[in-house]
């Protein structure tokens, strides 16, 4: 048996598959950062995705009024100018998620903050509902399909590039965050020890809420990478956030590389399961062995690839 | 016998002391709930007239919705068990929903073709293929299998804490209605038939012989009183689920589990054996989960995949938490509450309100309800006692040092359950 027809579909499955997983690895990195700091899974994350990505439809076709039409150079623009608005909109909305519905519940017991939070999933995802009907959305056209470059018969389409020139920076600047500055330090505090963190002066709630507001611009950015690859919905978040989290389990919940990780194998997973379909189960089946992967991952090895054995962890 | 030292006097007026006050407690509550069932019994008989009451009499349910109320409530306090006493929270009951019906499908219709077995099936000629056994029969098999089920879900992910526990569950019930669909080829052999599910399923019925000997309904179908015998039937399920689980939570069994869910540790240091009394709330939860599942496929005469999905998880989850968690008579005033909505309320008030498509939004709705109910009256509707003691607590006690975040005290927590 083959695995493999040919290598140019291999090597273009591979690319689809880096480009699912770097979508995935931004909303990840949404739940790895919540769950770091307040050990919630936050099941709105993936509706504020979706919800993300169809008002940076709103802002490209009606506010800007660019289309297939535009010259490259005006969509680039344009593209670059939404996020400006969709990021901070969304770090806003996201924060505010929290500080209504998971703030009041912080000394509650743990099953209360997660309930609440799949009752604003559903929440976020009928106000996308309500503001979009059931119709599909794509921003596709705005980014040329032609070859970056073209070996054999692979090529490398711009629109590919694009979501990799978009998520690189965006993981950099991450990573410099959370790292480098005072207030990732505060993070990082945090996370490990709420209660020494505000022994030592940091403020508790004021750093929940940047985390929260980091995770809603990770999730726009990843909204309108969506949006420039695929059709989105109202309810696109929900399947793409449990992908999602599954990858944030696999490398290990709470830890940054480990999510980017998780997420790109499990973008692989699924582009080789999808595209290589003589030989693997096919499309149909996706769910399940995403699904498969998480709950095998969850018994056998809780803390993730790279994650640390926690009291949280098991 | 005679050779046991009798219990000093003082010690035993304490126990009855307990006793009389358990008893009490637990009568008080019973003339109400009497009068309740009897007013639910006996509704096919006023409904008529209830409906021809100007401006109200268009909220009150149709015989045929009140089935599907009363089914989804008895799921809902199927699911009581696991999140209300045992504090499992479980976001894929739906699986067990979809594994009761397709029991229902496989074991009364014409489904597997290459066999011809019949036991109890009423108004099905002799020579139609296929397995046809006896509803009643398929009710028990259903709850049976779904138990299994429930094992085999339970058995690898209850050591996993409440969250981690919550997302696997919600995948096994994504993976389920996801397996029935694509069932339908499984090395040629079809299981589910996919997509277009398995219909007709053969309808209830007690057959001629105890209809002439009892008067019990010969077959469902035949009836002109299908709704009345469709309602009744759901009707005495849901109450022996409630008996049930009433009884359940008095129990040992019932005890432990609440001990689970107020501290993990503390009952497993107390001898609670955690896995076994988790898989027990799993399993029994699963069981009347399967019981709803097959009865109500057999009311809708098909078992169709498009029926399981998350949603219907998160509904059943909505009933538990806005009647009490935990709460038997929160749950069911919860299930008819949002079961009413959900078939026929929704639709009624937005066509009083001139909004056309309101049900489009119910699971906003009950997001929205869910969000409001946690925030606001977390005990539900109904209270438990206990848990509401419990949040009391939880709520008003800001403890400086808080164990649950100690890594060493809780790495070493972890260990002892895990052994456990």
């Amino acid at each position: 048996m083959n695995l493999v027809k040919d290598p140019a579909t291999f090597v273009n499955v591979f690319l689809v598959g880096l480009t699912q997983g770097m979508v995935y690895a931004l909303v990840a990195l949404g739940y790895t950062l919540v769950y770091g700091i307040l050990q919630l899974i936050n099941f709105a994350h993936g509706d504020v995705f979706a919800l993300s990505g169809l008002v940076a439809f709103t802002v490209l076709t009606n506010l800007f009024g660019v289309d297939e039409a535009s010259s490259n150079a005006i969509s680039a623009v344009a593209i670059v100018l939404a996020l400006a608005i969709t990021m901070p909109l969304f770090a806003l909305i996201n924060a505010s998620i929290e500080f209504i519905a998971y703030r009041p519940l912080r000394n509650a017991p743990r099953l209360a903050p997660l309930i609440t939070a799949v009752g604003m999933s559903f929440i976020v995802q009928n106000i996308g509902l309500a503001m979009y009907d059931v119709n599909f959305r794509s921003a596709s056209g705005l980014v040329p399909h032609t070859s970056v470059f073209t070996i054999g018969d692979v090529s490398y389409p711009w629109s590919k590039l694009a979501v990799i020139l978009i998520t690189i920076p965006v993981l950099l600047l991450l990573t410099w965050f959370v790292t480098q500055t005072r207030q990732g330090k505060a993070m990082r505090a945090v996370a490990q020890d709420q209660d020494a963190a505000a022994i030592m002066g940091v403020n508790v709630n004021r750093t929940i809420s940047v985390t929260f507001a980091l995770a809603g611009a990770l999730a726009a950015v990843a909204g309108m990478l969506f949006l420039l690859q695929f059709n989105m919905r109202y309810d696109t978040g929900f399947e793409l956030g449990l992908i999602a989290f599954t990858a944030a389990v696999l490398g290990g919940i709470g830890n940054l590389p480990g999510a980017v990780l998780g997420a790109l194998i499990i973008g692989f997973i699924q582009a080789f399961n999808e595209g290589l379909g003589w030989h693997s189960p096919g499309s149909d089946w996706t769910r399940t062995i995403v699904f498969g992967i998480l709950i095998a991952i969850l018994v056998f090895r809780p803390q993730g690839l790279l994650g640390e054995r926690t009291p949280e962890g098991a | 016998m005679s050779t046991e030292p009798e219990p000093e006097p003082e010690r035993r007026s304490r126990v009855d002391d307990v006793t009389r006050r358990l008893r009490r407690q637990s009568l008080t509550g019973w003339p109400l709930a009497t009068a309740i069932a009897l007013l639910a019994v006996l509704y096919p008989t006023y409904i008529m007239s209830l409906q021809e009451l100007e401006t109200v009499g268009k909220y009150f349910p149709s015989l045929g919705d009140s089935v599907i109320v009363v089914v989804f409530t008895m799921m809902a306090v199927g699911l009581n068990v696991v999140v209300g006493y045992a504090g499992l929270l479980d976001l894929g009951y739906v699986a067990f929903y979809a594994a009761g019906a397709y029991t229902a499908a496989w074991f009364a219709s014409q489904q597997f073709e290459q066999v011809t077995f019949h036991f109890g099936a009423v108004g099905i000629q002799p020579d139609v293929t296929g397995i046809h056994l006896s509803i009643w029969l398929i009710l028990i098999i259903a709850g049976v299998f779904t138990t299994l089920v429930g094992i085999l879900i339970g058995f690898p992910t209850l050591r996993l804490r409440g969250d981690y526990l919550a997302i696997v569950t919600l995948g096994f019930g994504e993976i389920i209605p996801q397996f029935v669909r694509n069932a339908d080829n499984l090395h040629g052999f079809d299981l589910t038939h996919g997509t277009f599910g398995i219909s007709p399923i053969d309808a209830p019925g007690f057959g001629e012989t105890l209809s002439d000997s009892l008067g019990l309904p010969a077959s469902y179908q035949a009836s002109f009183d299908r709704d009345r015998l469709f309602y009744w039937t759901a009707l005495f399920l849901l109450g022996v689920t409630v008996f049930a689980c009433v009884r359940l939570r008095d129990s040992r069994l019932g005890r432990a589990w609440i001990a689970i869910r107020e501290d993990e540790t503390a009952a497993a240091a107390m001898g609670v054996p955690l896995m076994r009394t988790k898989t027990w709330a799993y399993a029994i939860g699963a069981f009347f989960g399967g019981v709803a599942g097959a009865f109500y496929a057999s009311v809708k005469s098909g078992a169709f995949p498009a029926d399981f999905f998350f949603n219907v998880s998160i509904f059943l989850l909505c009933m538990v938490i806005l009647g009490g968690i935990g709460s038997v008579w929160g749950v069911i005033l919860g299930g008819v509450i949002l079961g009413w909505l959900n078939v026929a309320g929704l639709a009624t008030i937005g066509t009083d309100l001139g909004i056309e498509d309101v049900p489009k939004y119910q699971f906003g709705i009950y997001g929205v309800i869910i969000v409001a109910v946690m925030l606001l009256r977390p005990t539900g509707l109904i209270p438990e006692r206990r848990h509401q003691r419990e949040l009391e607590e939880a709520v008003s006690d800001l403890p400086l040092y808080d164990a649950e975040h100690d890594a060493s005290l809780g790495r070493g927590g972890e260990d002892r359950i895990r052994r456990g």
